[in-house]
């Protein structure tokens, strides 16, 4: 294959949206998660418990851990873009990046749901 | 006057060094460039830039007391001794501060530098409403010297595959212009990770411009007339 320098691959817009709408996600959740706790007269294992009971709490607490993956992914995309520059080692590192992340996602489900 | 300026003559010289010069000049009024001219002739093989002297021809950038600028209006009193003048970042060194903007103006060839309209020339010139010319403010008056572009640590990173600030300045100053039809192809053009979202908002463009532009926010422009098309 001919060595030229390639570009044009008609993405990065949605990645860039992306990124900025899960990051007022996780900005509102530590928010509300810092407001929840300077509330709480006491932190116990039943306090916990008890916030983490709700579907309501447990669906926030995905929807904040599903934007952190997808932002990091951008994140680490970005850097995996920068230092590492044959498309080989570039491509296994992306995809072991996003099944770890796919990993993770499943994982948070089971911790959050107790499975 | 002390100044420890950056040589390097590839021919002659196995690695670039710092040469500390002195010059017996008051500041006063004077611009960097006339204390390099003077340097020149104390030794004449002493390589820059230079043409119109008036920061309009954006020939003599390079990198002042680490902060690149243009030597010819940059007044010699607001430098700190002993003046350290490096050539622009970046880019390869031709000799001294003599830089080879090749890169640089492949990627601002790349954004189509130029009015597209296909409508058959008019009599006169194709007027706008001043209205509309007021978008052009802070757009038309860049004149390519580099600061910005050779200041952006994603120009370093990737010279070949992202524009660089001044290209996508430049790329905005004609998806502004009413007189343009070739916007849908301008913005394909730039929606890629590297050619556009390379650039993650760190403003060192802005910062060093000599002419004052705000390439981010040009950036910012593009990036919201994507999503105006794509929502």
């Amino acid at each position: 294959m001919v060595n030229r320098i390639v570009t044009g691959a008609h993405y990065g817009l949605r990645d860039w949206l992306a990124q900025r709408v899960s990051a007022v996600v996780m900005a509102v959740y530590v928010l509300a998660m810092a407001v929840w706790a300077l509330l709480q007269p006491a932190f116990g294992y039943d306090v916990w418990t008890e916030l983490f009971s709700g579907n309501l709490m447990r669906s926030f607490s995905l929807l904040f851990l599903l934007s952190l993956f997808y932002h990091a992914w951008v994140g680490v995309r970005d850097i995996v873009m920068d230092y590492v520059k044959p498309a080989g080692v570039r491509l296994l590192i992306h995809v072991l990046v996003i099944l770890a992340l796919i990993l993770y996602a499943i994982w948070a489900v089971q911790i959050l749901w107790g499975l | 006057m002390k100044f420890k300026i950056y040589r390097y003559n590839p021919e002659a010289d196995n690695a670039p060094y710092m040469q500390d010069y002195d010059l017996d000049l008051q500041a006063g009024d004077a611009m960097l460039l006339d204390a390099l001219m003077l340097l020149r002739q104390q030794d004449d093989s002493l390589g820059f830039r230079k043409s119109c002297r008036e920061g309009v021809c954006g020939s003599d950038a390079m990198n002042i007391n680490g902060r690149n600028g243009l030597a010819c209006i940059t007044p010699l009193s607001s430098l700190k001794q002993p003046i350290e003048i490096r050539p622009l970042p970046g880019l390869p060194v031709i000799r001294d501060l003599v830089v080879d903007m090749t890169q640089f103006f492949k990627q601002y060839h790349s954004i189509k530098p130029y009015l597209v309209n296909n409508d058959p020339p008019p009599e006169t010139e194709r007027l706008q409403s001043p209205k509309d010319r007021v978008e052009l403010d802070g757009l038309y008056e860049c004149i390519l010297c580099a600061c910005c572009t050779t200041s952006c640590p994603s120009f370093w990173w990737n010279p070949d595959k992202f524009v660089g600030p001044a290209g996508l300045l430049q790329a905005y100053r004609f998806l502004a212009d009413t007189r343009d039809q070739d916007t849908a192809a301008r913005l394909d053009n730039l929606e890629d990770p590297y050619r556009l979202f390379r650039c993650h908002t760190i403003m060192n463009c802005v910062d060093v411009c000599p002419k004052e532009l705000n390439p981010t926010e040009a950036i910012g422009k593009i990036k919201d007339m994507m999503v105006k098309r794509m929502v």
